[in-house]
């Protein structure tokens, strides 16, 4: 159903997808029952000439059954949902299959750069392969992610993954996806992380391993991202333009997630 | 003080509980959840970071030994001054209650000097994480010994009148607490390493 | 004490102007100072609503009465509206303006136990009031770190760029705290002790237990966030390093100290609104509360269970993922009891004889529309599917069917309910209606178009989607917009009942003691009540909803009447 809404471009979107589908049917059902019984008590008992009202305490057997009844069900209910809804947490935050590739993910205000460890498979070496907006990704790999952030909280959200992770200064946040549909898809930040905070897009490119393998040999590092001009353009008294800055920056990004810029305190 | 009559509805008792007692042991509960919260986060950061302890070890623990002696004097003066009003004799519960008061300036007079020297070697409230706890627990502790005084002053000078005795116990009772959280305090600020 | 010993107040002289409005210790003058100082609030909050709305559903065009909405000024914007939202109208409207009304005369006693803290209570609130609202005025303009202003970018004015307001925004929130601790304990301390003599625990009216639990509920929860918030205060302007990693501080504590108070704040409102939505129920089916007891029973389990959801604002925020799971538990876990009461009160419905008269269609439309905020929560405490849905408008759509039923429609149900009580005089039906269908419906176009744009992947606190391809799809805009529209019919409608509200005072039928039949203590005084409220203070005979007992002249039985 999400589908509808949003393309699902990862191995475990669809899980959480399924998972939604399921709390609908539950709550829906109980939401149309409350409210179809809701509706029709006023009506029932629409105040009548003649018919005065009765005196229920609620202690009543035969009327707290009415109560009691749903009461289990909903537990039952409950207990339907928190059962995959845990699974499905699992297999996506706790159990992390083996990676095929990793790639680090670097938050700043306001931009979003990336770092993969090139051919020879090791971080911070002189192959490595550093963008900045722009994600590239082979499709139907597993990749590990390492989140960091240079200043503030910030969120690394892939909706049409159905990936989410807060970035989180002073931590490194190791999260997984696996690609399974080729295509350009968004990042978004989405944790409030200062005046950019909407102006901080991405963008995940899925690519088959052939083009990858081209878009190594002939597009790759340094890549200025393409990010779209702002419609607005951010308060006058903002010196910060977002990814323009952050590109200048990129070139000189370090492995460790200490600050790019001098924060005045 | 109004010349207006108190409420009904401070004099009722429901509970059997005096409304003035009542009223203060809830202010204390509050107070118990901010410094608790305060000092569970402290803990915790302490228990996790054992470098601290070094930086604990430049505390003037004499400082805070002869402060927690003089809070706990101050304290019995506040029980007698308790004991003093239930015998119903007002001036004498507000010497002592001016007493204990005078237990909390000689404290706040030592903290004075306490952390003046600790300045002096650096330590303020920014040089890291032991100290940036020190100076906001027993700041926090400090204000309220403050406010407790300007209050035990003004129940004082009502005491002297044979007026609201009832509340020489409420104060005691808010000044034991404010004793109790500095008998936390100490061994988690000073003795600690 | 018989009650003919106790007169209430002495021979009274009428005050001046300064001392009966503005220095008043009367518990119902300072619930009016409360309930207008939120209203005027919430005409605040609601515009800032406005301005934000007509951002996104008008993109970078300009707003009739701002100007254009950058960046800086919608994170602005959406932090105060927010921040004023929970803190400076549900809160003194529902807790301090309707807990200072009702407590005295609902439990049958001339005034609060402490009249002089009861005043300081409202003073302290309103200098906090003076305090977010004059942050607007400072350089950087207000602050714009959310409303839940985590650190670090709440802590380093470098990065949220909103220094001053970023202070102020703390300070003001810090003495809100205050406020509402001193004016919660004094609430406690009268109901546990001022009740009429007769009045036994279980007698006391479900609006007065909701009052008194939410008070005790934001006392427990909120001394960690206080002890958190001179943390950041001190972070902000002492350069100390509590949330600063750099320096050995955690922004995740933070969030933990703030959620552990914001999730039991939400219950902190929803009581009183519940209370509210109880008592006109009775009211206007003639009915008895169904299973009082049971009642009582899920608020406390509710009370208890929300200090330890608070980590399902946190599922993705870089918590141990399987605390993750212990969270997810607790929070369907507290569905139940919720769902309980809502039973409850449906079912106190059943054999009743229901007039729809304003109120019950405010307090009924609380039901239909809270249902809905309650079962869309269940997405989000599922720990697997939040992880999409989070921070998304799906979200917000989510906190808006339930805290538009709390502050809003709750609220204009207590006002529509207890004003002939206030000042004596009725509302008008006719405009009461025409106000009441002209929230509800609006309301629900707003907020059901913002739950499929959320599916879709619209994020929170996002100004424009312009950057976003998948975002920028025209069915998705014409969403927003529609939104947009139905909020400007919202806001109009609103007209009719300011209208109806100070026309009234003058103009309104007369009231009379009970116009609504009810049973308990505050109908057996005069509208508005005197000073004192009751010329003699009444003993009580029974609980607060005896309607509809066979063999009686009357459907109802007052909680005083001897026989």
């Amino acid at each position: 159903m999400l589908e509808r809404y949003l393309t699902a471009a990862s191995s475990y979107a669809h899980s959480i997808d399924h998972l939604f589908i399921l709390i609908a049917v539950l709550v829906g059902f109980w939401l149309l029952v409350a409210e179809a019984v809701l509706f029709w008590l006023i009506f029932k008992y629409r105040a009548q000439e003649g018919r005065p009202s009765r005196h229920i305490t609620g202690d009543e057997k035969e009327l707290h059954r009415w109560i009691t009844i749903p009461h289990m069900l909903v537990i039952l209910c409950d207990i339907a949902i928190i059962i995959p809804a845990i699974i499905v947490w699992y297999n996506i935050k706790q159990a992390m299959p083996p990676a095929e590739q990793t790639v680090r993910v670097y938050a700043q205000q306001w931009a979003w750069s990336f770092q993969s460890p090139g051919p020879d498979g090791v971080f911070d070496t002189a192959d490595d392969v550093r963008t900045v907006g722009e994600l590239h990704v082979t499709v139907n790999t597993t990749y590990h992610f390492e989140l960091m952030s240079r200043d503030v909280v910030h969120s690394f959200a892939v909706p049409a993954f159905r990936l989410k992770q807060d970035a989180l200064p002073g931590r490194t946040i190791i999260g997984w996806f696996r690609p399974n549909r080729v295509g350009t898809y968004d990042i978004q930040c989405t944790q409030m992380c200062g005046l950019g905070h909407a102006l901080m897009a991405g963008r995940v490119i899925v690519e088959t391993p052939q083009d990858h393998a081209a878009w190594l040999l002939h597009g790759a590092n340094p890549t200025m991202a393409e990010t779209r001009t702002p419609s607005v353009s951010p308060d006058a008294s903002s010196t910060r333009s977002g990814g323009l800055r952050a590109s200048l920056e990129a070139f000189n990004v370090k492995a460790d997630p200490t600050p790019v810029a001098e924060v005045r305190r | 003080m109004s010349a207006t009559a108190k409420p009904i509805a401070n004099t009722r008792s429901a509970t059997g509980i005096p409304t003035a007692r009542l009223i203060t042991w809830w202010v204390i509960a509050s107070e118990i959840v901010i410094f608790g919260g305060l000092l569970a986060v402290y803990l915790m950061h302490r228990l996790g970071h054992p470098e601290w302890g070094l930086a604990a070890a430049h505390t003037n623990t004499l400082a805070g030994a002869f402060n927690t002696f003089v809070l706990l004097t101050s304290s019995l003066c506040a029980v007698l001054a308790h004991k003093a009003a239930d015998a119903h004799d007002g001036p004498r519960a507000a010497k002592l209650l001016r007493l204990t008061s005078l237990g909390g300036l000689i404290f706040l007079t030592i903290k004075g000097f306490e952390w003046t020297r600790d300045i002096h070697e650096g330590f303020v409230i920014s040089s890291g994480g032991f100290w940036s706890y020190y100076y906001t627990l027993a700041g926090l502790h400090g204000l309220h010994v403050l406010a407790g005084m300007v209050i035990m002053l003004i129940v004082a000078a009502d005491a002297a009148k044979n007026r609201e005795l009832q509340r020489v116990e409420c104060i005691g009772l808010y000044w034991h607490f404010v004793d109790i959280v500095w008998i936390f305090l100490f061994p988690l600020l000073y003795i600690a390493r | 004490m018989s009650s003919q010993a106790e007169h209430a107040g002495s021979v009274h002289v009428e005050p001046g102007f300064f001392k009966k409005y503005c220095w008043s210790t009367d518990h119902k003058m300072i619930a009016m100072q409360y309930l207008f100082t939120g209203m005027a609030m919430a005409v605040i909050g609601g515009f800032l609503a406005y301005v934000f709305r007509m951002q996104l559903g008008f993109p970078n065009h300009n707003v009739p009465g701002f100007g254009i909405v950058t960046p800086g000024r919608y994170n602005a914007v959406v932090t105060m509206h927010g921040s004023i939202m929970i803190f400076w109208v549900a809160m003194p409207v529902l807790v301090a303006a309707f807990g200072n009304f009702l407590i005295p005369l609902m439990i049958g006693c001339d005034d609060m136990a402490f009249p002089r803290i009861n005043r300081l209570s409202f003073q302290i609130f309103l200098l906090s009031s003076i305090v977010i609202l004059g942050s607007f005025l400072v350089k950087g303009g207000a602050f714009g770190g959310a409303w839940t202003a985590y650190p670090p970018l709440s802590a380093s004015g470098a990065y949220n760029l909103t220094p001053a307001g970023a202070v102020l925004w703390l300070l003001a929130v810090a003495l809100e705290f205050v406020a509402f601790l001193l004016g919660g304990i004094n609430f406690t301390v009268t109901v546990m002790n001022s009740r009429a003599p007769g009045m036994k625990m279980f007698d006391i009216p479900i609006v007065i237990w909701m009052i008194v639990l939410a008070s005790l509920v934001f006392m427990a929860s909120v001394g960690p966030l206080i002890a958190g918030a001179v943390m950041l205060l001190f972070d902000q302007t002492l350069s100390t390093g509590f949330y600063d990693p750099a320096r050995g501080g955690d922004p995740l504590l933070w969030q933990h100290l703030f959620w552990f108070f914001g999730h039991p704040e939400v219950y902190v409102v929803l009581l009183p609104a519940m209370g509210i939505v109880a008592e006109i129920l009775a009211v206007f089916s003639r009915k008895k509360l169904f299973g009082y007891k049971s009642m009582l029973y899920s608020t406390w389990a509710v009370g208890i269970l929300s200090f330890v959801v608070w980590a399902h604002h946190q599922f993705v925020a870089g918590i141990d993922p399987r605390m993750a799971n212990v969270f997810s538990v607790t929070t369907l876990l507290i569905s139940i009891p919720v769902a309980e009461m809502v039973f409850l009160y449906i079912a106190t419905l059943y054999g009743g004889s229901i007039r729809l008269d304003t109120p019950m269609l405010w307090a009924l439309g609380f039901l239909a529309e809270f249902l809905i905020g309650g079962v869309t929560g269940i997405f989000l405490g599922a720990s697997g599917t939040d992880i999409y849905l989070h921070d998304t408008y799906f979200l917000i759509a989510h906190f808006h069917y339930t805290f538009v039923p709390i502050a809003i429609i709750s609220v204009f149900a207590a006002i529509y309910f207890w004003y002939p009580k206030m000042f004596g005089r009725m509302l008008n039906e006719t405009l009461g209606k025409i106000h009441f269908w002209g929230t509800v419906i609006p309301f629900n176009v707003i907020f059901i178009p913002l739950f499929i744009t959320g599916l879709a992947g619209d994020q929170r606190r996002v100004y424009s989607y312009a950057q976003f391809a998948e975002q920028s799809k025209p069915a998705l805009q014409h969403l927003r917009t529609t939104s947009t529209i139905a909020l400007l019919v919202m806001l109009s409608f609103q007209l009719f009942f300011i209208v109806n509200f100070f026309w009234s005072m003058r103009h309104g039928k007369l009231a009379g003691k009970n116009p609504w039949r009810s049973t308990t203590l505050e109908w057996t005084v005069p509208s508005p009540p005197p000073h004192g409220n009751f010329a003699e203070l009444p003993t009580v005979y029974r609980g607060p909803y005896e309607y509809g007992l066979p063999g009686r002249d009357d459907d109802y039985w007052p909680q005083d009447a001897p026989h």
